[in-house]
C-alpha cells in the first residue's frame, strides 16, 4: 500500500508546493517596517513650496501614506480607488510625491483629481528611501501613535480597497 | 548561378568581416548595461574596493536577479549614492547594509541571515538530501531481501550446468 501512497504523498506535497509558488508574487518584498515607527520626514508640500509638511503632522490620528508620481503608469490604475477613498468619512489621505517634477505633478492631479489632503513633495526620494519604497505606486497605513501597520506595494484595486484597506481602518480608527 | 573561387573567397572574406563587425556592435552595445555611474572620488584609501564589493554584494530590490553593481533602475542609483555618501561620513559596511537592511528587509541580502525564519532556506537542502538518502537506503535494503534464493534442487542443476560447460571447452 505503502508503495502506491508514498509516491501520491510527495506528488500532492510538489503540487501544493508549486500552487503556492505560482500564487506568491516574487515583486512583492515583505516590508521590516510593518508594526515600527514610521520613519520622519519633513518636506516641502507640492502646492506651496514655503509650507512643510512632516511626521508630527500625522500625529493624533490615522493616515493613510500614498506614494505616487506623475511618471507612474500604475499610479493611474489606482487613482480611481482614492478618490473613492477620499470620500470615506474622516479619512486623512497624505500624498507622497516621489521623485517628480513640481509642475508636471500638480498638472496631473488638476487634471486626473487630487485625493489628498496635502501631498508632500520628495524630488530627491530620500523620505521614499527611509520609508523602502522601490516601486511606485506603494501605500501605507500610519496609525494614530506613528506606526506604520500596513503596506500596499503597487497599484490598489477595488477588492485591496474594500477588503483590507477600509477594514483595517476602520479597525485603527475604532481601537 | 556560378561563383569564381576568387569571388567566392571575396565573399567569405566580406561575411566574415560583416560578421565580427557585428560582434563588435553587440559588445559595445552591452556595456551601457554595465550600470555604472560617473567615476567616485572616494577620500579614503581602500573605500574604492570596499565600495565595489558592497555593492556586488547587495541586491537590487526593483531587479531581483540583479545587484545594485549591474541595476540600471533608478532606485538601485539611488542606493549606490546613499551608499558612497554613507562611506565619505565614514560609517562601515556593518553600518551601511543595517540601513539597507532596516529599509527593504533581508531580501537586499544575497546571503540572508540564519535566523528562524530563514532556517527551512539554510538547512532545507540538506534535510531533502539526508530524505533522499533515507528512501534510497530503503529501497536498496528491500531489494537485497527480495533477491531470488535457490532451493537445493535448483543449486544442484545450477552446478551440473556449469560442469558441463567445463568438460566441453
Amino acid at each position: 500500500m505503502i508503495r502506491y501512497l508514498l509516491p501520491l504523498a510527495i506528488f500532492l506535497g510538489l503540487v501544493v508546493l508549486l500552487v503556492v509558488g505560482l500564487r506568491h508574487d516574487p515583486s512583492v518584498i515583505p516590508s521590516p517596517l510593518i508594526d515600527k515607527p514610521a520613519p520622519a520626514f519633513t518636506l516641502p508640500t507640492l502646492h506651496a513650496p514655503d509650507k512643510t509638511i512632516g511626521l508630527q503632522d500625522l500625529r493624533g490620528g490615522v493616515s493613510v501614506l500614498n506614494v505616487w508620481a506623475s511618471w507612474c503608469v500604475e499610479c493611474r490604475h489606482e487613482h480611481p480607488q482614492l478618490l473613492e477613498l477620499a470620500k470615506d468619512q474622516g479619512i486623512r489621505l497624505i500624498g507622497l510625491n516621489y521623485k517628480d517634477d513640481r509642475a508636471e505633478a500638480l498638472a496631473w492631479l488638476k487634471s486626473n483629481g487630487d485625493p489628498y489632503s496635502t501631498s508632500a513633495f520628495d524630488e530627491a526620494g530620500r523620505a521614499g528611501m527611509d520609508y523602502g519604497v522601490y516601486g511606485v505606486p506603494e501605500t501605507f497605513i500610519i496609525d494614530r501613535d506613528g506606526v506604520i501597520r500596513y503596506k500596499h506595494i503597487g497599484p490598489i484595486d477595488a477588492t485591496t480597497l474594500t477588503e483590507e484597506i477600509r477594514p483595517l481602518l476602520e479597525r485603527l480608527r475604532g481601537s | 548561378m556560378q561563383a569564381s573561387p576568387g569571388g567566392r573567397g571575396l565573399h567569405t572574406h566580406t561575411f566574415f568581416r560583416i560578421v565580427s563587425q557585428a560582434i563588435l556592435l553587440l559588445c559595445l552595445h552591452s556595456m551601457p548595461a554595465l550600470a555604472d555611474d560617473a567615476p567616485r572620488e572616494f577620500s579614503r584609501a581602500g573605500d574604492e574596493a570596499r565600495y565595489l564589493a558592497l555593492i556586488e554584494e547587495l541586491r537590487c530590490v526593483k531587479c531581483q536577479n540583479q545587484n545594485l553593481k549591474d541595476s540600471t533602475a533608478g532606485i538601485a542609483a539611488d542606493l549606490r549614492d546613499e551608499i558612497y555618501r554613507m562611506m565619505e561620513e565614514g560609517m562601515d559596511d556593518a553600518a551601511i547594509v543595517r540601513f539597507l537592511v532596516d529599509r527593504y528587509g533581508d531580501f537586499v541580502l544575497y546571503r540572508p541571515p540564519l535566523k528562524s525564519s530563514t532556517w527551512l532556506l539554510w538547512f532545507g537542502p540538506f534535510v531533502l538530501f539526508a530524505g533522499a538518502v533515507i528512501i534510497v537506503g530503503y529501497i536498496a535494503r528491500r531489494r537485497r531481501a527480495s533477491a531470488p534464493v535457490l532451493t537445493e534442487a535448483e543449486q544442484g542443476k545450477l552446478r551440473e550446468l556449469l560442469n558441463r560447460r567445463d568438460g566441453e571447452s
